[in-house]
C-alpha cells in the first residue's frame, strides 16, 4: 500500500533536498499573434533533475519548452510575456543575446536532424561556430560529448563516416552529443524518443537518467509511461494551462487534480 | 475514484470485471462466516461440514482475481486511481481469503463442540459475531461505494470486538477453573472467539485499503483519516 511519497527511500525527495532552482518561470505567457497559447504560469525547475511535461497535443507543452531557451523567437508572430530566470538571470532581459541563452540551454528535437556531414563534424560543428580553433580541444570535446551520449564506443572507429548512415537511435544520440558538446547547463528535449523502437528508446531513457546527474533536463513526451520512468517531476498541461506540477511519484499514484487523473488514466475525450 | 469511463472500452471492461469479482468473493466470504456462526449457534454439524467445503470456491476466486490483476498490470500499465484500485484488489483478496480460512476454522471447532453437550448458553459470542459480520459487511459496502468515511467507521469498531474478546475469554476462564471437564469445550469456544477477533482485524485491513484506494492516503498503523495535507 505504502504510497511512495511518504517512504524514506523516495529518490525524488532525497535528491531534491539540496537542489536549487535552475529555471524560475514567472507568469510566463506565450501568444501567437492574437491567440494566447499559454496562460500565465509560474514554475520552478530544479537543478540536475528530470522534469517531464505531459499533456494532449496542442496543450502548449512544446510552446512552453521552446520559450525556455527563446526558441519561440524564431516564429515571427510569437510574443512572450513574463519572466524566465536561469540561475536568477532573466533570459528575456534587455541586452541578453538569445544565442548565448541557447548555448546554456540546449535542445534536442523529436526527429533526429543530423547535418549531412561526418559524425565527428556533427558534434564539432557547434564548437567551431563558437570559435574553438584547437584541433586537440575540439577532438577532446567531441569524444567527451559522444561518451556522455553513450555513443562513443559504437562510433569511435568510424568518426569520419556520414552521420546519415547511423541508425535512428544512434542519430538521436548523436544529436544529444551535438547539444552536449557546447557544454550547456540545461537540456530541453522535445519528444526525443517518439520515433524510436523500444530498445533505442530504452537507451535514450537510460541516457536521460545519466545526464540528470550533470544537467538539468526538461523533456516533453507523449508517452506517459516514459514520463513516469524517466522524470523526477511532472507537469501536466491542458489547453494552454499548467494544471498540476508535482513529484512524478505523486502524479502517477495520487494526482491532486481530477483533470490530471482523467488524462493519465486514459479517461479523456 | 474517477467515475468517468475509459476511452479504451476493453480496459474499462477489465476494471469492471475485477470489481465484480472482488465483490463476489466478498459476498462468498460473508456467507461462509454467517454459515459457520449459524452452525455454532444451532449446533448444526451438517452446515459446518458444508462451510468447510465451501472455502474451496473462495480460494479459487482468489487465484482468478490475482490472475486478472496481473493481466491488467501487464497490459495496461495502470496509474493513479486505477493503479491504487488494482494494487488494493491484490491485497484485499489476501485478507478475504484469510477470513474464509477463519470461517473454516470456526466450523471445525463447531464440529468438535457438537460431539459434546453445550457448555453454556452463548451470550457475548453471538453479539461479538454480529459485530464482526457488520464490520465485514460495512467494509465491503465502503469498497463498493468508494466511501472513506464509512471505511473509517469500520476501523473504529474494531475496539468493540477486542473488548468482547477479552470478556468472552475471562468468562471461559472461570468455567475452566470451576471444572477441568469444561476445558475441552471452553478452549474450543475461546478459539472461536479468537477467530472472530482476527476477522475483525482483517475487516479493519479491508477498510484501510478502501481509504487508500479512494484518498491515496495510507492510514495503516495510525488508523486515522486526518484532514487533507497532501501537497499539490
Amino acid at each position: 500500500m505504502s504510497p511512495p511519497s511518504v517512504t524514506s527511500q523516495d529518490r525524488n525527495q532525497d535528491r531534491n533536498q539540496d537542489r536549487p532552482t535552475k529555471l524560475a518561470v514567472r507568469d510566463l505567457s506565450v501568444f501567437y499573434g492574437e491567440k494566447r497559447a499559454l496562460a500565465p504560469m509560474t514554475m520552478d525547475i530544479p537543478e540536475k533533475h528530470v522534469t517531464a511535461l505531459i499533456g494532449p497535443s496542442g496543450c502548449g507543452k512544446s510552446t512552453y519548452l521552446r520559450s525556455l531557451n527563446r526558441m519561440n523567437e524564431l516564429i515571427p508572430s510569437c510574443r512572450v510575456t513574463g519572466d524566465v530566470r536561469l540561475d536568477g538571470e532573466p533570459i528575456y532581459g534587455p541586452g541578453i543575446d538569445p544565442v548565448v541563452v541557447r548555448r546554456r540551454i540546449g535542445m534536442v528535437f523529436q526527429r533526429s536532424n543530423p547535418f549531412p556531414k561526418s559524425i565527428f563534424e556533427n558534434v564539432a560543428y557547434g564548437l567551431r561556430i563558437g570559435g574553438m580553433k584547437s584541433r586537440e580541444d575540439i577532438a577532446g570535446r567531441v569524444e567527451r560529448a559522444l561518451s556522455q551520449a553513450a555513443l562513443w564506443s559504437e562510433v569511435k572507429e568510424r568518426l569520419q563516416d556520414s552521420a546519415l548512415g547511423l541508425s535512428g537511435g544512434q542519430q538521436q544520440r548523436l544529436c544529444i552529443a551535438r547539444a552536449l558538446a557546447v557544454e550547456p547547463e540545461v537540456l530541453l528535449m522535445d519528444e526525443p524518443a517518439s520515433a524510436l523502437d523500444p530498445i533505442a528508446t530504452a537507451h535514450i531513457e537510460e541516457l536521460i537518467d545519466e545526464l540528470s546527474h550533470d544537467y538539468t533536463v526538461v523533456i516533453v513526451t507523449h508517452n506517459m509511461q516514459q514520463a513516469a520512468r524517466v522524470s523526477d517531476w511532472t507537469a501536466f498541461f491542458y489547453m494552454g494551462e499548467l494544471v498540476e506540477y508535482d513529484r512524478t511519484n505523486n502524479i502517477f499514484t495520487k494526482p491532486s487534480k481530477s483533470k490530471t487523473e482523467d488524462y493519465i488514466t486514459g479517461r479523456f475525450g | 475514484m474517477t467515475s468517468r469511463e475509459h476511452t479504451n472500452r476493453e480496459y474499462e471492461q477489465e476494471l469492471r470485471k475485477l470489481r465484480e469479482q472482488v465483490l463476489r468473493m466478498g459476498a462468498k466470504v460473508e456467507e461462509i462466516i454467517s454459515g459457520s456462526i449459524k452452525a455454532l449457534l444451532e449446533r448444526d454439524t451438517v452446515l459446518a461440514t458444508r462451510m468447510i467445503a465451501f472455502d474451496r470456491k473462495i480460494n479459487q476466486m482468489e487465484v482468478d482475481i490475482d490472475e486478472l490483476c496481473m493481466l491488467i498490470l501487464a497490459r495496461r500499465q495502470p496509474v493513479a486511481s486505477d493503479l491504487r484500485f488494482i494494487t488494493m484488489a491484490l491485497k484485499l483478496v489476501t485478507d478475504l481469503e484469510r477470513i474464509g480460512d477463519l470461517g473454516v476454522n470456526i466450523s471445525e471447532r463447531v464440529m468438535e463442540l457438537n460431539e459434546e453437550p453445550q457448555l453454556k448458553p452463548y451470550v457475548d459470542l453471538p453479539r461479538m459475531a454480529d459485530e464482526v459480520q457488520a464490520m465485514l459487511r460495512e467494509a465491503l459496502d465502503a469498497f463498493v461505494a468508494g466511501d472513506p468515511d464509512r471505511a473509517q467507521a469500520v476501523i473504529e469498531r474494531d475496539q468493540t470486538v477486542d473488548a468482547y474478546y477479552t470478556q468472552v475469554f475471562r468468562e471461559l476462564l472461570t468455567y475452566m477453573m470451576e471444572d477441568t471437564h469444561n476445558i475441552y469445550r471452553a478452549t474450543r469456544l475461546q478459539s472461536i472467539a479468537k477467530y472472530l477477533e482476527r476477522i475483525g482485524d482483517h475487516a479493519t485491513n479491508l477498510a484501510e485499503m478502501v481509504v487508500f484506494m479512494v484518498k491515496g492516503k495510507d492510514i495503516r498503523h495510525t488508523g486515522k483519516l486526518e484532514g487533507e495535507s497532501a501537497g499539490g
